[in-house]
């Protein structure tokens, strides 16, 4: 086995692992504080993919300078998202929720489906699409690297606004009581709706990296929703920090799995290594 | 819990509906119509033995489903065997699938569980997809074979499925009745409510889990069967997705979760919503119908998150007081 393809490899694993963990980490936040599974996830990422898309495609705005828009658009995709289809629903049985955002998910895909049809977009010619660097002998693609990068600083953002902040302490909080937090003064409706749009906009940042180099198509989430909840529950619920871990874990196992077994059996495998993991520990990697 | 009597009564007009109802009306559309109505009424009430009395929501019915449908298609597509037997043998897989899936799986508590069934329906799946003797993606096809009951293909009427599925519904209904008043039925409902209360009264949690669970999968595998005898043309993408296996949980939520009644109303406005939204919008190929479809679910979930059996409870409820 020649070991330069076996770095190789662990450098695609890495770099695509630390999109995932960003992806989940937004799942696993909405997950941790509102015990909500999101099933639109992976259609939120597929709208701040479109949405840079169509910034550039249009208004030629370069996907990497229209981040923040996309950020912003997608916090509010989740805010409203809370507003309108998760908020009357606190207080019921976590299944309708779960049904009601797999309700949002068909409503979405099919929706843009009707507006962009179903072709796949690819983006040529931003600033970071299609470049390669190399070190010592391994390439590096640039858009897939500086992703990586970004969605590192991103979640260690998250990590410090969770651990530092007056907001996280809050949010905190309201994941380990609601009530009690309620008691203390908090407005958990607004720590709820706020969660609701940071999750959304984690996706923001990662569907923004994203289409740089992965062609975008209105069923693109569908993979990515599957793969989130498995990372997340793979890492232990509510545990950000498992979700991000996780994460990286499963961009090996895909990538690995992909070039020694078969591209066709890359995501088999991630759900075997789960169910693997969870007869051994069941709660997950770092839950308990 | 409803009085024997009024399960009765009950009962037996919904069956004399569903017997005279394709006779009277001739038309294919909603000949059709019944017949999605009866699967989805029947599988979903499997899943509500072990979702709904036994609260655990299993997103992996999809698994037991498709195995049933392959079941019964590719030995007739292979060897020409007659898909009874075929049926009896994806009933059989589907409940040793349940036993090996049931034994890791029922140590998991919560969301766990829930990723878990959905997990092991994924690798089913993509098993499938690369499986070449039932030609993978493609899927496969019911090859034109005499009709008849041997082969149960029948080109020119839609009743024989009608009034198969109507038996098949009929024995899971009852069972399921027979189930929520028997000793087990308390079983699984302390185990719903208070697991650890439960075994420490001396239940069985586990095995009751998975007495529920073996008896669930044969049911909606000899359903999935009659699915792929019906539409002629199945594929992983299809018969082993996460949207049967979400479809099937949600008629069970929308109609009431772990009530006798639920499956059937919630099929009645599912199925109703699917079938006529894809007959009038769905000629488009623009997903129109999907977009109608998923609005609807969403809106009846933020209506009516008790579901329809709640709605009704709270309607009778209010006329009693008046």
């Amino acid at each position: 086995m020649d070991l330069t393809i076996f770095l190789q490899l662990i450098i695609s694993g890495l770099l695509i692992g630390f999109v995932f963990s960003l992806i989940a980490v937004g799942l696993s936040l909405i997950w941790g504080v509102m015990d909500i599974l999101n099933f639109a996830h992976g259609e939120f990422l597929m709208l701040a993919m479109f949405t840079s898309f169509f910034l550039f495609a249009q208004l030629g705005i370069d996907p990497l300078y229209s981040l923040p828009i996309v950020v912003i658009v997608l916090y509010f995709i989740g805010a409203g998202t809370y507003r309108f289809v998760i908020k009357p629903l606190l207080g019921y049985t976590v299944l309708i929720a779960l049904l009601a955002t797999f309700g949002l998910s068909i409503l979405i895909r099919n929706l843009v489906l009707f507006f962009v049809g179903p072709n796949y977009r690819v983006i040529n010619e931003s600033i970071l699409a299609g470049k390669t660097f190399s070190i010592g002998g391994l390439y590096f693609s640039v858009p897939q690297s500086v992703a990586a990068l970004l969605c590192i600083l991103v979640t260690y953002g998250i990590y410090l606004l969770l651990t530092k902040s007056k907001f996280g302490r809050a949010l905190r909080a309201t994941s380990l009581d609601k009530d009690t937090a309620m008691l203390m003064g908090i407005n958990t409706n607004r720590i709820f709706e706020i969660t609701f749009g940071i999750g959304a906009a984690c996706v923001g940042v990662a569907g923004g990296l994203l289409v740089n180099f992965y062609a975008v198509f209105p069923e693109v989430g569908l993979n990515f929703t599957v793969l989130a909840f498995v990372i997340v529950a793979l890492g232990g619920f509510g545990n950000n920090g498992g979700a991000f871990l996780a994460g990286i874990l499963v961009g090996l196992v895909t990538t690995m799995g992909g070039f020694f077994i078969g591209p066709e059996y890359k995501y088999t495998l991630v759900f075997l290594l789960y169910l693997v993991v969870i007869t051994i520990r069941p709660k997950g990697l770092f839950g308990w | 819990m409803q009085s024997a009597k009024q399960f009765t009564s009950i009962f037996g007009g919904v069956l004399v509906l569903f017997l005279v109802a394709p006779l009277i009306i001739r038309d294919t559309q909603f000949q059709h119509l019944m017949i999605m109505l009866l699967l989805f009424t029947t599988l979903s009430q499997a899943w509500n033995l072990i979702g709904g009395f036994a609260g655990q929501v299993s997103l992996g019915h999809a698994m037991f489903f498709g195995i049933g449908a392959y079941a019964a298609m590719a030995p007739l597509n292979q060897w020409g065997l007659t898909p009874w037997i075929g049926m009896a043998i994806g009933g059989l897989v589907a409940m040793v699938a349940a036993v090996i899936v049931g034994y890791p799986v029922f140590r998991l508590k919560g969301h766990y569980f829930v990723i878990s069934t959905f997990a092991v329906a994924e690798v089913v799946r993509e098993l499938f997809s690369n499986w070449d003797w039932v030609d993978g993606p493609i899927g496969l096809d019911a090859p034109l074979v005499e009709q008849g009951w041997r082969n149960f293909m029948f080109y020119h009427t839609k009743l024989p499925y009608h009034y198969t599925l109507l038996i098949f519904f009929a024995v899971v209904m009852f069972v399921a009745f027979r189930m929520e008043r028997s000793r087990m039925g308390y079983y699984f409902r302390a185990i719903k409510q208070r697991p650890e209360a439960a075994q420490a009264m001396g239940v069985n949690i586990t095995l009751f889990k998975q007495y529920a669970f073996i008896i669930s999968a044969f049911f909606t595998a000899i359903c999935g069967s009659m699915y792929g005898l019906y539409v002629l043309h199945i594929e992983p993408s299809t018969v082993l997705s996460l949207d049967i296996s979400i479809k099937i949980v949600l008629i069970a939520v929308l109609g009431g979760i772990g009530s006798l009644w639920g499956p059937l109303l919630g099929a009645t406005i599912l199925i109703s919503l699917q079938e006529y939204s894809r007959i009038w919008l769905g000629g488009t190929g623009r997903g129109i119908d999907l977009i109608v479809l998923g609005a609807l679910i969403v809106i009846i979930c933020v209506y009516e998150p008790n579901g329809i059996v709640g709605l009704i409870k709270r309607f009778s409820r209010k006329k009693r007081k008046a």
